[in-house]
Protein backbone atom coordinates (compact mmCIF):
# COMPACT_ATOMS: atom_id res chain seq x y z
CA UNK A 1 0.00 0.00 0.00
CA UNK A 2 2.99 2.32 0.30
CA UNK A 3 5.14 4.06 -1.60
CA UNK A 4 6.94 5.46 0.97
CA UNK A 5 7.07 5.71 4.94
CA UNK A 6 4.88 8.00 6.58
CA UNK A 7 6.86 11.32 7.24
CA UNK A 8 5.23 11.02 10.71
CA UNK A 9 6.94 7.81 11.77
CA UNK A 10 10.16 9.38 12.23
CA UNK A 11 8.94 11.25 15.40
CA UNK A 12 8.23 7.49 17.28
CA UNK A 13 11.44 6.14 15.94
CA UNK A 14 11.30 3.52 18.81
CA UNK A 15 8.59 1.67 17.91
CA UNK A 16 8.72 -1.12 15.51
CA UNK A 17 6.78 -0.50 12.33
CA UNK A 18 3.35 -2.50 12.94
CA UNK A 19 2.87 -5.40 10.20
CA UNK A 20 0.50 -8.10 10.25
CA UNK A 21 2.93 -10.46 12.16
CA UNK A 22 3.85 -8.23 14.94
CA UNK A 23 -0.20 -6.72 15.50
CA UNK A 24 -0.90 -10.38 15.98
CA UNK A 25 1.43 -10.60 18.69
CA UNK A 26 -0.17 -7.53 20.30
CA UNK A 27 -3.48 -8.66 20.27
CA UNK A 28 -2.28 -11.72 21.83
CA UNK A 29 -0.39 -9.59 24.87
CA UNK A 30 -3.50 -7.46 24.60
CA UNK A 31 -5.34 -10.88 25.25
CA UNK A 32 -3.19 -12.39 27.99
CA UNK A 33 -2.85 -8.74 29.87
CA UNK A 34 -6.68 -8.64 30.00
CA UNK A 35 -7.07 -12.63 31.75
CA UNK A 36 -4.23 -11.54 34.20
CA UNK A 37 -6.44 -8.93 35.46
CA UNK A 38 -9.21 -11.08 35.35
CA UNK A 39 -7.95 -14.47 36.52
CA UNK A 40 -6.57 -13.45 39.87
CA UNK A 41 -9.54 -11.08 41.46
CA UNK A 42 -11.79 -14.45 40.29
CA UNK A 43 -9.57 -16.66 42.03
CA UNK A 44 -9.10 -14.88 45.02
CA UNK A 45 -12.86 -15.30 44.85
CA UNK A 46 -13.59 -18.38 44.52
CA UNK A 47 -10.83 -19.13 47.61
CA UNK A 48 -12.64 -16.49 49.78
CA UNK A 49 -15.59 -18.32 49.38
CA UNK A 50 -13.88 -21.82 49.90
CA UNK A 51 -12.58 -20.77 53.26
CA UNK A 52 -15.11 -18.79 54.34
CA UNK A 53 -18.53 -18.34 53.14
CA UNK A 54 -19.31 -15.32 55.05
CA UNK A 55 -16.60 -13.44 53.09
CA UNK A 56 -19.16 -13.22 50.66
CA UNK A 57 -18.43 -8.92 50.45
CA UNK A 58 -14.85 -9.41 49.77
CA UNK A 59 -15.69 -12.24 47.16
CA UNK A 60 -18.50 -9.95 45.35
CA UNK A 61 -16.03 -6.74 45.26
CA UNK A 62 -13.49 -9.79 43.46
CA UNK A 63 -15.65 -10.15 40.66
CA UNK A 64 -16.84 -6.80 40.62
CA UNK A 65 -13.18 -5.72 39.85
CA UNK A 66 -12.93 -9.26 37.58
CA UNK A 67 -16.01 -7.66 35.57
CA UNK A 68 -15.30 -3.84 35.66
CA UNK A 69 -11.52 -3.20 34.48
CA UNK A 70 -12.32 -5.11 31.07
CA UNK A 71 -15.41 -3.52 30.69
CA UNK A 72 -13.31 -0.10 31.35
CA UNK A 73 -10.62 -0.99 29.00
CA UNK A 74 -13.75 -2.02 26.15
CA UNK A 75 -14.94 1.65 26.90
CA UNK A 76 -11.65 3.28 26.77
CA UNK A 77 -11.52 1.83 23.04
CA UNK A 78 -14.78 3.02 22.55
CA UNK A 79 -14.13 6.57 23.33
CA UNK A 80 -11.08 6.46 20.13
CA UNK A 81 -14.54 7.47 18.32
CA UNK A 82 -16.44 9.39 20.52
CA UNK A 83 -17.62 12.57 18.48
CA UNK A 84 -15.09 15.66 19.04
CA UNK A 85 -16.58 18.98 19.27
CA UNK A 86 -18.05 20.17 15.82
CA UNK A 87 -16.67 23.42 14.01
CA UNK A 88 -18.89 25.76 12.59
CA UNK A 89 -22.03 24.79 10.39
CA UNK A 90 -20.41 26.46 7.33
CA UNK A 91 -17.02 24.45 8.22
CA UNK A 92 -18.34 21.41 8.74
CA UNK A 93 -20.89 21.60 5.62
CA UNK A 94 -17.16 22.49 3.53
CA UNK A 95 -14.89 20.02 4.71
CA UNK A 96 -17.62 17.26 4.30
CA UNK A 97 -17.85 18.40 0.69
CA UNK A 98 -14.11 17.39 0.59
CA UNK A 99 -14.45 14.42 2.18
CA UNK A 100 -17.11 12.95 -0.01
CA UNK A 101 -15.13 13.45 -2.78
CA UNK A 102 -12.67 11.35 -0.97
CA UNK A 103 -14.84 8.38 -0.54
CA UNK A 104 -17.14 6.25 -2.71
CA UNK A 105 -20.76 6.97 -2.12
CA UNK A 106 -21.20 3.91 0.19
CA UNK A 107 -18.51 5.15 2.64
CA UNK A 108 -20.06 8.38 2.11
CA UNK A 109 -23.52 7.29 2.70
CA UNK A 110 -22.21 5.37 5.84
CA UNK A 111 -20.29 8.28 6.86
CA UNK A 112 -23.88 10.29 7.03
CA UNK A 113 -25.35 7.61 9.17
CA UNK A 114 -22.46 7.40 11.30
CA UNK A 115 -19.82 9.69 11.55
CA UNK A 116 -17.11 7.12 10.29
CA UNK A 117 -15.53 6.78 7.64
CA UNK A 118 -15.24 2.99 6.36
CA UNK A 119 -11.32 2.15 4.82
CA UNK A 120 -10.57 -1.00 3.81
CA UNK A 121 -6.95 -1.96 4.30
CA UNK A 122 -4.10 -5.14 4.18
CA UNK A 123 -4.50 -5.33 8.04
CA UNK A 124 -8.50 -5.24 7.90
CA UNK A 125 -11.14 -2.72 7.33
CA UNK A 126 -10.71 0.54 9.30
CA UNK A 127 -13.53 3.09 10.61
CA UNK A 128 -11.86 6.53 10.45
CA UNK A 129 -13.23 8.98 12.98
CA UNK A 130 -12.43 12.43 14.51
CA UNK A 131 -9.87 11.33 16.75
CA UNK A 132 -8.94 8.06 16.26
CA UNK A 133 -10.00 4.85 14.29
CA UNK A 134 -11.05 1.44 15.29
CA UNK A 135 -10.00 -1.77 13.01
CA UNK A 136 -12.12 -4.81 12.65
CA UNK A 137 -9.63 -7.11 11.93
CA UNK A 138 -10.08 -10.40 9.13
CA UNK A 139 -12.89 -12.30 10.08
CA UNK A 140 -14.63 -9.51 12.14
CA UNK A 141 -14.23 -11.16 15.36
CA UNK A 142 -11.07 -8.95 16.73
CA UNK A 143 -11.04 -5.28 16.85
CA UNK A 144 -8.46 -2.87 17.37
CA UNK A 145 -8.90 1.25 18.50
CA UNK A 146 -6.26 3.39 18.00
CA UNK A 147 -6.53 6.45 19.40
CA UNK A 148 -4.69 8.82 16.53
CA UNK A 149 -5.21 12.81 15.61
CA UNK A 150 -4.39 15.33 13.58
CA UNK A 151 -2.64 18.50 14.80
CA UNK A 152 -5.14 21.12 14.88
CA UNK A 153 -8.55 20.68 16.97
CA UNK A 154 -9.66 23.50 15.55
CA UNK A 155 -10.48 21.84 12.35
CA UNK A 156 -14.00 20.62 11.55
CA UNK A 157 -14.82 17.00 11.86
CA UNK A 158 -14.74 16.09 8.18
CA UNK A 159 -11.47 17.66 7.77
CA UNK A 160 -9.71 15.73 10.55
CA UNK A 161 -11.35 12.56 9.30
CA UNK A 162 -10.23 13.49 5.90
CA UNK A 163 -6.29 14.33 6.89
CA UNK A 164 -6.23 10.61 8.84
CA UNK A 165 -8.23 8.81 6.28
CA UNK A 166 -4.93 10.11 3.51
CA UNK A 167 -2.60 9.64 6.26
CA UNK A 168 -3.74 5.70 6.41
CA UNK A 169 -3.75 5.68 2.58
CA UNK A 170 -0.85 6.58 2.38
CA UNK A 171 1.24 4.16 4.65
CA UNK A 172 -1.40 1.68 6.28
CA UNK A 173 1.72 0.63 8.44
CA UNK A 174 2.91 3.83 9.11
CA UNK A 175 -0.35 5.01 10.48
CA UNK A 176 -0.62 2.08 12.32
CA UNK A 177 2.77 2.73 14.00
CA UNK A 178 2.36 6.13 14.81
CA UNK A 179 -1.10 5.62 16.52
CA UNK A 180 -1.74 4.83 20.01
CA UNK A 181 -2.90 0.89 20.62
CA UNK A 182 -6.04 2.10 23.45
CA UNK A 183 -7.35 -1.29 23.28
CA UNK A 184 -7.65 -4.79 21.76
CA UNK A 185 -10.23 -7.04 21.75
CA UNK A 186 -13.96 -8.37 20.86
CA UNK A 187 -15.72 -6.23 18.56
CA UNK A 188 -18.86 -6.95 20.25
CA UNK A 189 -17.15 -5.49 23.62
CA UNK A 190 -16.24 -2.36 20.98
CA UNK A 191 -19.62 -2.55 19.62
CA UNK A 192 -21.32 -2.11 22.68
CA UNK A 193 -19.87 0.87 24.11
CA UNK A 194 -19.90 2.95 20.79
CA UNK A 195 -22.54 5.63 20.75
CA UNK A 196 -25.82 4.33 19.30
CA UNK A 197 -25.59 6.05 16.00
CA UNK A 198 -22.17 5.03 15.17
CA UNK A 199 -22.86 0.72 15.92
CA UNK A 200 -24.22 0.32 12.19
CA UNK A 201 -21.01 0.92 11.00
CA UNK A 202 -19.15 -1.38 13.05
CA UNK A 203 -22.05 -3.93 11.87
CA UNK A 204 -21.18 -2.78 7.82
CA UNK A 205 -16.99 -3.33 8.92
CA UNK A 206 -17.34 -6.52 11.02
CA UNK A 207 -19.28 -7.85 7.53
CA UNK A 208 -16.39 -5.89 5.31
CA UNK A 209 -14.00 -7.90 6.89
CA UNK B 1 -7.67 21.69 4.78
CA UNK B 2 -8.42 24.42 7.35
CA UNK B 3 -10.55 25.75 9.81
CA UNK B 4 -12.95 26.67 7.27
CA UNK B 5 -13.30 23.15 6.12
CA UNK B 6 -11.05 24.00 2.92
CA UNK B 7 -9.29 26.88 0.94
CA UNK B 8 -8.29 26.33 -2.56
CA UNK B 9 -4.89 27.44 -2.47
CA UNK B 10 -3.46 27.51 -6.34
CA UNK B 11 -5.25 26.35 -9.70
CA UNK B 12 -3.62 25.29 -12.71
CA UNK B 13 -3.69 23.67 -16.13
CA UNK B 14 -0.26 21.89 -17.18
CA UNK B 15 0.38 24.34 -20.51
CA UNK B 16 -0.04 27.58 -18.28
CA UNK B 17 3.35 28.76 -17.21
CA UNK B 18 2.71 31.32 -14.79
CA UNK B 19 0.17 30.21 -13.02
CA UNK B 20 1.91 26.45 -12.66
CA UNK B 21 4.50 28.88 -11.00
CA UNK B 22 2.37 30.01 -8.72
CA UNK B 23 1.09 26.47 -7.69
CA UNK B 24 4.81 25.54 -7.16
CA UNK B 25 5.81 28.46 -5.00
CA UNK B 26 2.21 28.24 -2.91
CA UNK B 27 3.14 24.24 -2.52
CA UNK B 28 6.57 24.72 -1.20
CA UNK B 29 4.83 27.44 0.89
CA UNK B 30 2.69 25.06 2.84
CA UNK B 31 5.75 22.64 3.14
CA UNK B 32 7.38 25.32 4.86
CA UNK B 33 4.50 25.74 7.22
CA UNK B 34 4.35 21.51 7.86
CA UNK B 35 1.75 20.22 5.64
CA UNK B 36 2.42 17.65 3.28
CA UNK B 37 1.14 17.30 -0.56
CA UNK B 38 -0.90 14.34 -0.70
CA UNK B 39 -2.57 12.73 -4.36
CA UNK B 40 -4.83 10.10 -4.90
CA UNK B 41 -3.79 7.25 -6.84
CA UNK B 42 -6.57 5.24 -7.52
CA UNK B 43 -9.41 3.94 -4.30
CA UNK B 44 -8.60 3.58 -1.54
CA UNK B 45 -4.44 4.74 -2.20
CA UNK B 46 -3.06 7.87 -1.50
CA UNK B 47 0.95 9.04 -1.81
CA UNK B 48 2.99 11.74 -0.80
CA UNK B 49 4.35 14.32 -3.17
CA UNK B 50 7.71 16.40 -2.26
CA UNK B 51 6.74 18.25 -5.59
CA UNK B 52 3.70 19.49 -7.09
CA UNK B 53 2.85 17.59 -9.84
CA UNK B 54 1.71 19.36 -12.29
CA UNK B 55 -0.09 16.91 -14.09
CA UNK B 56 -2.50 15.65 -11.26
CA UNK B 57 -6.04 16.78 -11.11
CA UNK B 58 -5.95 17.28 -7.48
CA UNK B 59 -3.34 18.26 -4.53
CA UNK B 60 -4.57 18.21 -1.26
CA UNK B 61 -2.59 19.51 1.82
CA UNK B 62 -2.49 17.58 5.07
CA UNK B 63 -1.10 18.19 8.74
CA UNK B 64 0.84 15.93 10.39
CA UNK B 65 -0.78 13.19 12.43
CA UNK B 66 0.04 12.01 16.09
CA UNK B 67 -0.73 9.34 18.52
CA UNK B 68 -3.96 11.08 20.81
Amino acid sequence: MAAEPLPEVAAVYWRPRVDARRLARRERWWTAYSLAHVGPFLGIAALLMALQPLAFPLAAICVAHAVLIPRLYAQRGANVVRPKEAAGEAAEERALGLLGDLVGHAARELHARTGLVLERGALGVWLVGTAGAILVRPGGRRADCWCVRVADPQLPSGDRIAHLLLALRADEAGFATVANLAFSGSVRRVRRRVPAAMRPALVAARAAA
Amino acid sequence: MDQTGHTTLAEWTADDAAAVERAVAEFRAQLELGYYGMVSTGEGHAEQVRELPVDAELVIMRLPISGG
